[in-house]
């Protein structure tokens, strides 16, 4: 952004506030994730930088909370894990299945109550957590689902859907119609003209929208909070139970690990929002 | 000229209009079908036991199912300001002795308790009279019952047991706002030292509007440079927004727990500065400071990228026109940029605040007790003291109020063009 040379010297000055207010602003949007990073390799079990790291001195560096991580006495992190991954891939396929069956649904336009039926369907994405919470509880503790994988599993299904049917609609907005019809009048059925010609157009809008909907279920955690029993417990419940307890150093390498994770999601998505541009601009 | 001979016929010789209007309905069938599942999954998982947060957050029939025929024989009890007749006396004793014998009888005494001070002890003296099989059934039950303490004789304690009937209740709603069914029936406020609700639905309000506040004055300017640098930077720079947004809550509120605790690194700063002595460093967490920084930063990805969204589709050649048509840039930005921008705001604003107003995770780990909100609360007797009727009742209060914002939001921008990444 240079300033052109004609500029007078208080815009110059107001230019450069300008950019010191944004530099800050990034600045506290991302420097609190890089501390984790350091004081994850800590050597001390306090949350401060020792003198040690400050002077870089490589003694007070390592990967002992890592270890403790995987290999601790009565750890809980392996189960939480795996059962973190588990209910996140299920919770996803299921709000892929039926939420890209709902945007096609809503993106046709002989769908009737639009406006109504796709307001509620967005709705657990408005309505407060807290209040989901409940009111989820209350269900699955009437169909006796509580303290159940499954019951976890289709709490993350409704809380993950909303953003399929929010990403599928949008790429779905794009969508020439006229290529369904071609297939169809070269005598193709439904079922093929949908997995041949629609999905892979629409794949990159249903793939964002899965990672919307896994990582709500991987990050969710009030919900779970209501429905998990000793069982069921997750990576967010036990960084809950960690953080509200005693902010141990095993937390934060878990929460380098995580960060790790929400990098490679991120770069994901970017790939595929850009592929997805292109792909629209090709159709305009 | 008749429509009649003007009608266009398909090959099958059915009117066309006919034969359309068939087609069109099975096409709407055809996307309801499609649409279905879904609906069908969500009513029954999530909007009816929203249903039943409501009607849990009503239901008072505990007592009515308790006292059957106590509540009968009150129809017959004309003068309020006088005792009841010997029938409600009769009733009362027989729904009370059915009570003790199914050992309900504590469950009742103690939700009297709650309408009228005093009722646990005079129902205790009755419990332990039926018990020793003191009462004379075949004597008038009125006199002995008034004969076991004062309280009986007093009619308050039976217009108590008279407000209990209806199988409904508004109370849970007026105790969300620190009021109460008095006496009388009539609606009262608790005492002043006393209103521990209201603070909370004010004190949340406050934390919202200015975590909005703050996201807006932060997020418009970093917004405008994404949208204005050249897309090799912006993509760069695009990173610090999204990775945060893409991070779990956690990490992000464990790296405040860490940043800002007494010997953390935004104390450090201070002492090195020169702002604060080192002895005194300042409690910067669980207090509404931790809160606003926590909830700020978490939340403001969600202003920028809505906002971003509308700027880049704002050309930069109109800035331009503004300037060569005399405009200094301030006016320029001012009068054309500014305006351009505000459905953007709007979105940006009101997707914050909505996600602030029931912010739950990050309130209870670094809000302490003076930046807790009103999710802390639900919460609370969700777990702790189990009122689920009254979390229940303030859940819904507080999904009226979104609800609201969501209708203006939905009027102002459309639920169809929000924006994600």
């Amino acid at each position: 952004m240079a300033l052109p040379s004609y500029t007078e010297t208080r815009y110059r000055i107001w230019h450069y506030i300008y950019i010191a207010i944004c530099t800050f602003v990034f600045f506290f949007l991302i420097a609190p994730l890089f501390v984790i990073f350091p004081l994850s390799f800590n050597a001390e079990e306090f949350l401060v930088f020792s003198e040690g790291m400050k002077n870089l001195d490589p003694d007070a560096f390592s990967l002992r909370w890592y270890k403790d991580m995987i290999y601790g006495t009565k750890n809980p992190w392996g189960l939480a894990a795996k059962n973190s991954f588990i209910i996140a891939i299920f919770a996803t396929i299921g709000s892929i299945i039926l939420g890209t069956l709902a945007a096609l649904g809503l993106s046709s336009r002989h769908m009737p109550y639009k406006g109504l039926i796709m307001a509620t369907l967005i709705s657990p994405m408005i309505v407060p957590l807290i209040i989901s919470g409940v009111a989820i509880f209350f269900f699955m503790a009437k169909a006796g689902l509580a303290a159940t994988h499954t019951g976890i599993v289709l709490a993350h299904i409704i809380l993950g859907t909303p953003f399929v049917v929010i990403t599928v609609t949008a790429t779905l907005s794009g969508f020439d119609h006229s290529v369904t019809r071609a297939a169809a009048s070269l005598g193709s059925n439904p079922v093929n003209t949908f997995m041949k010609i629609t999905l892979p157009l629409i794949l990159p809008g249903v793939i964002s929208g899965g990672l919307f909907a896994f990582v709500t279920s991987f990050d969710e955690v009030v919900v779970v909070l209501f429905l998990a029993g000793l069982e069921n417990t997750t990576i967010p419940i036990q960084m809950w139970t960690g953080l509200r307890e005693q902010l141990s150093p095993t937390i934060l390498a878990v929460a380098t690990c995580l960060i790790l994770l929400s990098t490679l999601i991120l770069v994901t998505a970017e790939l595929l929002r850009r592929r997805s541009e292109r792909l629209r601009g090709i159709n305009r | 000229m008749s429509s009649e001979t003007k009608q266009i016929l398909t090959t099958d010789g059915i009117p066309l209009e006919v034969s359309l209007k068939k087609a069109e309905k099975k096409n709407k069938i055809k996307a309801f079908l499609l649409v279905a599942p879904l609906l069908l999954f969500l009513v029954i998982t999530y909007i009816f036991p929203i249903g039943d947060m409501f009607m849990r957050s009503v239901d008072d029939r505990m007592v009515t199912n308790m006292l059957p025929k106590t509540f009968k024989a009150m129809e017959k009890w004309e003068n309020l300001d006088e005792l009841p007749p010997e029938e409600v006396y009769q009733g009362f004793y027989e729904d009370y002795k059915l009570l003790a014998e199914n050992q309900q009888h504590g469950k009742l005494g103690q939700r009297l308790n709650k309408e009228k001070n005093g009722f646990n002890t005079i129902t205790k003296k009755l419990f332990r009279q039926i018990k020793r099989k003191k009462i004379d059934e075949s004597a008038s039950l009125k006199e002995q019952i008034n004969k076991l303490h004062k309280r009986w004789r007093d009619v308050e304690y039976w217009q108590a047991i008279k407000r209990t009937a209806p199988p409904y209740t508004a109370s849970k709603y007026l105790k969300g706002m620190d009021m109460y069914f008095a006496a009388d029936g009539s609606i009262a406020q608790v005492d002043e030292d006393r209103r521990i609700h209201r603070i909370l639905w004010l004190r949340t309000l406050e934390i919202a509007f200015f975590v909005t506040l703050f996201c807006f004055f932060m997020g418009y300017p970093i917004a405008h440079l994404l949208a204005t640098l050249p897309m090799k930077y912006s993509n760069l720079l695009m990173i610090c927004v999204l990775l945060p947004f893409w991070t779990s809550l956690l990490v992000r509120t464990a790296s405040w727990m860490i940043l800002l605790q007494q010997q953390g690194i935004v104390n450090d700063f201070f002492v090195m500065i020169g702002l604060v002595a080192d002895d005194n460093r300042p409690e910067m967490m669980y207090n509404k400071v931790g809160t606003y920084v926590a909830m700020t930063q978490i939340l403001l990805p969600f202003m920028v990228l809505p906002l971003y969204s509308v700027m880049k589709t704002i050309s930069p050649s109109l800035m331009r026109a503004g300037k060569s048509l005399g405009g200094t840039p301030f006016v320029a930005f001012w009068k054309v940029y500014f305006p351009l921008t505000i459905p953007g705001i709007g979105a940006g604003c009101l997707l914050v605040f909505i996600l602030a107003i029931g912010y739950y995770i990050t309130p209870a780990l670094v809000g302490g007790a003076s930046g807790t909100l009103i999710s802390n609360q639900i919460a609370f007797h969700m777990k702790t003291t189990l009122d689920w009727s009254f979390a229940s009742a303030m859940g819904l209060m507080l999904l009226t109020g979104v609800l609201v914002i969501y209708w203006i939001y939905n009027k102002l921008v459309g639920v169809d063009n929000i924006k994600l990444g």
